[in-house]
């Protein structure tokens, strides 16, 4: 599938789950929010949520700021 | 006992701590535990998925400080409100600093934007804490539009330039229902206590801790300028002396009856 | 927090012990504030301050009136348009138990007197009347105000306490003021002197300057008699009223009064007696305490003493003013609610405030700026 992931195009073999393509990134889950196409996915969908080619995900974590 | 209460939750501490510019998550941790906050921000921003960071929240402890995530970035109202629900989505406690600042030269917060997110956000049940120009009308209008603060800012972002919006502020202060949080610009502690002493109820800093050769330790004189302005303020300042004139001509006339 | 809550903080008998305890430091302290704070103007209310302390906030009350205010004064004329009363309040003319002249205007005689009015150059008109709803409702009031907008662009009411929608209905019938006073903040000397009739209820009274905010009101007046009860804590429960409404109303003008009650023969003696240095106290500590708020002098004081409080902090007078209905077209002595005191023309008050350096502002405001006029 092809996807537009933080704004780059990504090519994967497999069709990934969101939790899936999180473990392939190495992020925690827990610290990272997901958006699909400007919608907010909720935590406990990263299972069930499948991407799809056309996809656009950010990825989005808390850094330092003031 | 003095408490600072925002959205009826209790603080004891009336210093706020930003966490960002900090040379290191060590540089950053030390300062928010001598500054003894209780309440810090933080931004959002992409995952840099070549080169994913040590997560921030590894090095925060939520039950020790209450997440303030903030809008940075957001230069509009459309895009404050996302990054406000990416950040809730975040599993947090919904409190939001709404930030505006579509000019990044001094990051500025634009005051029609940052209304119309205010109103958007209190009713999609966030507890706002809106980064403001200090105009005492536009206070006004954000505490009728239902935020739990208001923060003024004391000087650009960065500039540690002190409370150079004095009289300003001080007319917020006079006229708010709610607390009033200086944020922006205060580069020493005898700024946080020149705030404080005015009626402030709380400051926010963060390039002044960040930017230093000892974040631990000027984070440790930050919390001693606030508590020290808040005592004067609640003790009571005395003003500048003023002389009257020798003869009466005002009230001369109650006398010559 | 309402506003019943906040007197509550301030129980009668410590604010009067707070005020009287006051130290000569601590108004010296008081005097130097920039900004006063409630506990602040309590001090300033004491009847210990001396002659010097006087005259400094004096002072001060002159020069922030001047930057707020600049030298003018707003004249406005009270125009009675009903004597008819259901209260029976002890200290007033219109008592339903007293025997006089009761008279309601109607709209020809209301129209003669704004005329009347107008042609004197008054352009802010005060509309009053007593307390009977059936004879002088709200439907009464809002041909009354049709009638009067013609002649002038600012009308307030001074009428018994209406709820929201009542206050709605004056709004959209051009009224851009009101005033009531609550007599006084003390409800068991209020109860006594209110016995019967809807100004009986003291809660009801006590909220309607609210009411009338939400209603959109632009400028709210309050004030106490002073003399009917315990003056420093009715003073200063004003005070703290003015701020309330000041803070909960943020696009509304708050005004304050300083009635003083003064003793008639074989009528209403007063409880206490407001002397002419305490009225000149309380007006400049008034302006202390808020710098923007509309300072309001009646036509009960004598001419000399209201020449003396203008540069005080006085914003608004009446002039050549006469409290009985229809009474600038045919005098009535027998119908007043109270005597007047200063006789002087609106004419002659504007060459006496000229001569005191001060100009007459007429008109200050005109509905005809709003949106809705506009679309009429």
């Amino acid at each position: 599938m092809k996807i537009t992931l933080n704004g780059e195009i990504k090519e994967y073999r497999d069709q990934l789950t969101v939790q899936e393509l999180l473990q392939r990134l190495n992020l925690q889950p827990e610290r990272v929010v997901v958006e699909i196409n400007r919608i907010i996915l909720s935590p406990e969908t990263h299972n069930v949520t499948k991407l799809k080619t056309g996809d656009t995900i950010e990825l989005v974590q808390f850094v330092g700021g003031g | 006992m003095d408490h600072l209460i925002i959205a009826g939750r209790e603080f004891n501490s009336r210093l706020l701590v930003g966490t960002g510019k900090f040379a290191s998550n060590q540089a950053m941790v030390a300062a928010m535990e001598s500054s003894a906050c209780e309440i810090v921000t933080v931004a959002l921003r992409r995952v840099d998925i070549d080169n994913p960071e040590d997560s921030l929240l590894s090095h925060i402890n939520p039950d020790r400080y209450l997440l303030l995530p903030n809008t940075s970035g957001a230069r509009d109202a459309e895009e404050a409100v996302r990054l406000a629900r990416l950040a809730r989505a975040a599993g947090c406690e919904p409190w939001i600093k709404l930030e505006v600042t579509p000019d990044p030269y001094y990051l500025l917060p634009d005051p029609i934007e940052t209304l119309k997110a205010a109103e958007i956000l209190v009713k999609d049940g966030f507890i706002v804490l809106p980064y403001m120009p200090a105009d005492p009308v536009l206070a006004r209008h954000l505490e009728e539009v239902g935020t739990a603060t208001v923060m003024p800012l004391g000087a650009p972002i960065g500039t540690n330039r002190g409370v150079r919006t004095r009289d300003l502020i001080a007319i917020i202060i006079e006229q708010a229902n709610v607390p009033v949080i200086v944020d922006a610009g205060l580069g020493a502690p005898s700024h946080a206590a020149e705030a404080m002493e005015m009626g402030a109820d709380a400051v926010l800093v963060n390039t002044a801790l960040a930017d230093t050769t000892d974040p631990a330790l000027m984070a440790q004189a930050f919390r001693k300028g606030v508590e020290a302005g808040r005592e004067a303020y609640l003790a009571g300042l005395g003003g500048q002396r003023l002389q009257a004139e020798a003869s009466s001509p005002l009230t001369g006339f109650l006398r010559n009856d | 927090m309402s506003f019943q809550q906040q007197l509550d903080l301030y129980p009668q008998a410590e604010i009067v012990q707070q005020i009287t305890a006051a130290t000569p430091q601590q108004i010296d302290q008081a005097l130097q504030r920039q900004r006063l704070n409630i506990d602040d103007f309590s001090t300033l209310l004491s009847p210990k301050i001396t002659d010097k302390q006087l005259e400094l906030m004096a002072e001060r009350a002159h020069r922030i009136t001047r930057q707020r205010f600049g030298r003018t004064i707003l004249l406005y004329a009270p125009l009675y348009l009903s004597n008819e009363c259901y209260n029976g309040c002890k200290y007033c003319g219109f008592n339903a138990e007293n025997k006089f002249h009761r008279k309601t205007l109607t709209l020809e005689e209301i129209e003669r007197e704004a005329k009347i009015l107008r042609s004197q150059g008054f352009r802010h008109m005060l509309l009053l009347t007593g307390e009977a709803p059936k004879i002088a409702g709200i439907d009464y009031l809002e041909e009354a105000v049709k009638i009067i907008k013609q002649f002038c662009g600012s009308v307030s009411i001074e009428v018994f306490p209406m709820d929201t929608t009542g206050y709605q209905r004056m709004v959209a019938a051009g009224v851009d003021g009101l005033t009531v006073y609550q007599e006084t903040y003390d409800p068991e000397l209020y109860q006594q002197l209110h016995p019967y009739g809807p100004k009986s209820h003291y809660g009801y009274r006590l909220d309607a300057p609210e009411r009338a905010g939400q209603a959109g009101m632009r400028r709210i007046g309050i004030g106490s008699l002073l003399g009917l009860g315990e003056c420093l804590s009715d003073v200063f429960y004003s005070g703290l009223h003015a701020l309330y409404l000041a803070r909960k109303f943020w696009r509304t003008q708050v005004t304050i009064s300083f009635p003083r009650l003064c003793p008639a023969d074989g009528g209403f003696q007063p409880n206490s007696i407001v002397d002419d240095r305490q009225l000149t106290q309380f007006i400049c500590a008034m302006r202390l305490l808020i710098p923007d708020a509309g300072l309001v002098l009646s036509t009960r004081e004598k001419a000399q003493l209201r020449d003396n409080l203008l540069p005080l902090g006085i914003t608004q007078m009446s002039a050549g003013s006469c409290t009985a209905p229809g009474g600038y077209g045919e005098e009535d002595k027998d119908a007043e609610q109270f005597s007047i005191s200063d006789e002087r023309s609106p004419a002659e008050v504007e060459t006496l405030l000229k001569s005191r350096g001060y100009e007459a502002v007429w008109k200050d405001w005109d509905g005809a700026f709003l949106n809705k006029a506009a679309n009429d």
